[in-house]
């Protein structure tokens, strides 16, 4: 299987600190994988999105060790302008990402393009779908410094997307949205993953729908990786839990059914809606 | 102190009426979340009940007070107000300094003052922070700086604008148990929240909210179990009375404790 993106015994401290943000981290996301990181504020998640994206060393200069290899260029070695076509990364907080410089909407998300080059009609059409898919299409004419946070955060989004990239690096992509603004983000990510076969590394706070909707579960602590498998795996591994991992409500309530035995022995506990749904059901006719 | 929003109607200056004719009693002591969609005028209500913002018609009450009468600064001391974004209420040059500027200004004596500003850091897991400048410490760090300083206030009142917002479990869970010590203390928590599992767990009272409106104010088992209202403003019930609904529970639970015990006890 093609690999998108590949760390390999990465370490990162930045400047001026003593303590790495980042320890010995070894990572492979083949391409096409929806891949969550999840763990405490501070365990590094915001630093492993800015490794992925070129970001370190680029921009945050410090001392990175390993080697970091995204869509087959080794970052360290490539320019940030050409990386960027190939992995975009969409900060946490999207007040930093825009350029401040445009008056519309619009011309926020051609920006990305216009630097790329980019002929005007292309340029344009892309700009229209995107909106279009973020769910701002009608907000093209308004100025980007006169939007709400959750407007903010969208088009930021639509901006990153419209530069056509084959990794997507999302670090809390949705925390400036109510939950309905969180859902559509959500499922219009998931539908971008699926139909153009993106690769996408998502950092969120939100288990249950990363249970339902990640291929694969990082966790980190520390700077390092202290669990990585499916959701499933993840979220019930109890050596997770015991280094801070939290559980979704659907794997507590199982945890504590079974402590009474009421969830069926011997099968994993849920992590989502259906899972406990099921869990419970069998429990019953069991 | 009990607060009285009465036939309140507010217009903002560019012409947008955010509420319309809204009236809701809040007790001394109650706990109350409100919730509802962006937009629906859920910070513009609580922003009546510290004097944020005057009634363009009706009347807003605070423990006897018109509201139109006082001056923010005085209904400061009756109602704290933590905003959804730290960046807008912090501007001192250490966390310290931050969170005795409320108390200082309701001319507290000094040792009043430190106590009460060391509670607070204790609270919100800062007593580390305390000579740091808040903004070298993370986001949600700050948004815990803002709460301890409006908990050093020590107001009969407070509100918390979307306190779980961009915070890791850690954080919503000491977030959580301030809320249940304030309640202990008899104080009056009133919280806006898009997080209806922590408002399902912590408060005891829901105020739903649509364009503008009061659609449902009750008891929390009985507002979030309304799945076809909520559905009108896109709230989800929380996730157990989710599972307790699809599994035909007759009892709808707020929290997995209450869920476990009535499938076990069903079972």
């Amino acid at each position: 299987m093609e690999i998108a993106i590949q760390l390999d015994r990465v370490s990162y401290t930045y400047p001026g600190v003593s303590s790495p943000a980042l320890k010995d981290v070894s990572l492979a996301v083949p391409a096409g994988q929806i891949c969550a990181v999840v763990g405490a504020n501070g365990a590094g998640k915001s630093t492993l999105a800015f490794t992925i994206a070129g970001f370190i060393p680029h921009f945050y200069h410090g001392t990175l060790q390993g080697e970091v290899t995204v869509a087959g260029k080794k970052t360290q070695s490539t320019p940030l302008s050409e990386l960027v076509t190939q992995a975009g990364l969409v900060f946490q907080n999207p007040f930093n990402q825009i350029s401040g410089t445009k008056f519309t909407v619009r011309e926020e998300i051609a920006f990305g393009l216009e630097n790329l080059g980019m002929g005007r009609d292309e340029m344009l059409a892309r700009c229209e779908a995107m909106m279009a898919l973020v769910g701002i299409g009608d907000l093209a004419e308004r100025s980007p410094l006169g939007l709400s946070g959750g407007q903010i955060q969208r088009m930021v989004i639509a901006s990153i997307l419209a530069m056509g990239p084959q990794i997507l690096v999302l670090d809390e992509p949705t925390s400036q949205l109510d939950p309905v603004g969180r859902r559509e983000v959500l499922a219009s990510i998931r539908g971008l993953a699926e139909e153009h076969a993106m690769t996408v590394v998502i950092i969120e706070h939100h288990l249950e729908w990363l249970a339902a909707n990640a291929d694969r579960m990082v966790v980190l602590a520390d700077g390092t990786i202290i669990a990585d498998g499916s959701p499933g795996e993840v979220l019930t591994d109890e050596a997770a839990w015991q280094r801070g991992l939290s559980r979704t409500r659907y794997t507590e309530a199982a945890r504590q059914a079974s402590a009474r035995d009421c969830w069926p022995a011997g099968r994993r506990l849920a992590v989502t809606l259906d899972e406990a749904e099921e869990g419970f059901r069998a429990a019953w006719t069991s | 102190m009990d607060l009285l929003i009465d036939a309140l109607t507010f217009t903002y200056p560019a012409g947008v009426t955010a509420l319309r004719d809204v009236s809701l009693r809040i007790e001394s002591g109650e706990s109350v979340a409100i919730v509802g969609q962006n937009g629906a005028g859920k910070t513009t209500l609580v922003k009546h009940l510290n004097g944020l913002l005057k009634p363009t018609a009706g009347q807003v009450r605070v423990g006897g007070w018109d509201t139109r009468e006082k001056s923010v600064a005085q209904l400061a001391s009756r109602v704290g107000y933590v905003f959804q974004n730290p960046d807008e209420q912090l501007f001192e040059s250490t966390v310290w300094a931050e969170v005795i500027f409320g108390p200082k200004n309701l001319g507290w004596e000094t040792e009043r003052i430190d106590a009460g500003a060391r509670t607070a850091l204790e609270a919100t897991g800062l007593s580390e922070a305390a000579q740091r400048h808040p903004y070298d410490l993370s986001a949600s760090q700050r948004k815990m700086v803002a709460l301890a300083g409006v908990l050093a206030m020590d107001t009969p009142a407070l509100i918390l604008d979307e306190p779980t917002t961009g915070q890791d479990q850690a954080a919503t869970g000491r977030i959580a148990q301030i809320v249940e010590s304030l309640k202990q203390k008899g104080k009056t928590v009133i919280t806006i929240t898009h997080d209806i599992d922590f408002c399902a767990e912590h408060f005891e009272r829901v105020v739903v909210m649509a364009q503008g409106h009061i659609l449902l104010d009750g008891p929390a088992r009985d507002v979030l179990a309304q799945a076809e209202t909520l559905a009108q403003t896109y709230v989800d019930p929380p996730q157990v009375m989710r599972l307790a609904g699809r599994l035909g529970l007759g009892k709808m639970p707020l929290n997995v404790e209450e869920f476990v015990e009535l499938w076990c006890e069903q079972k």
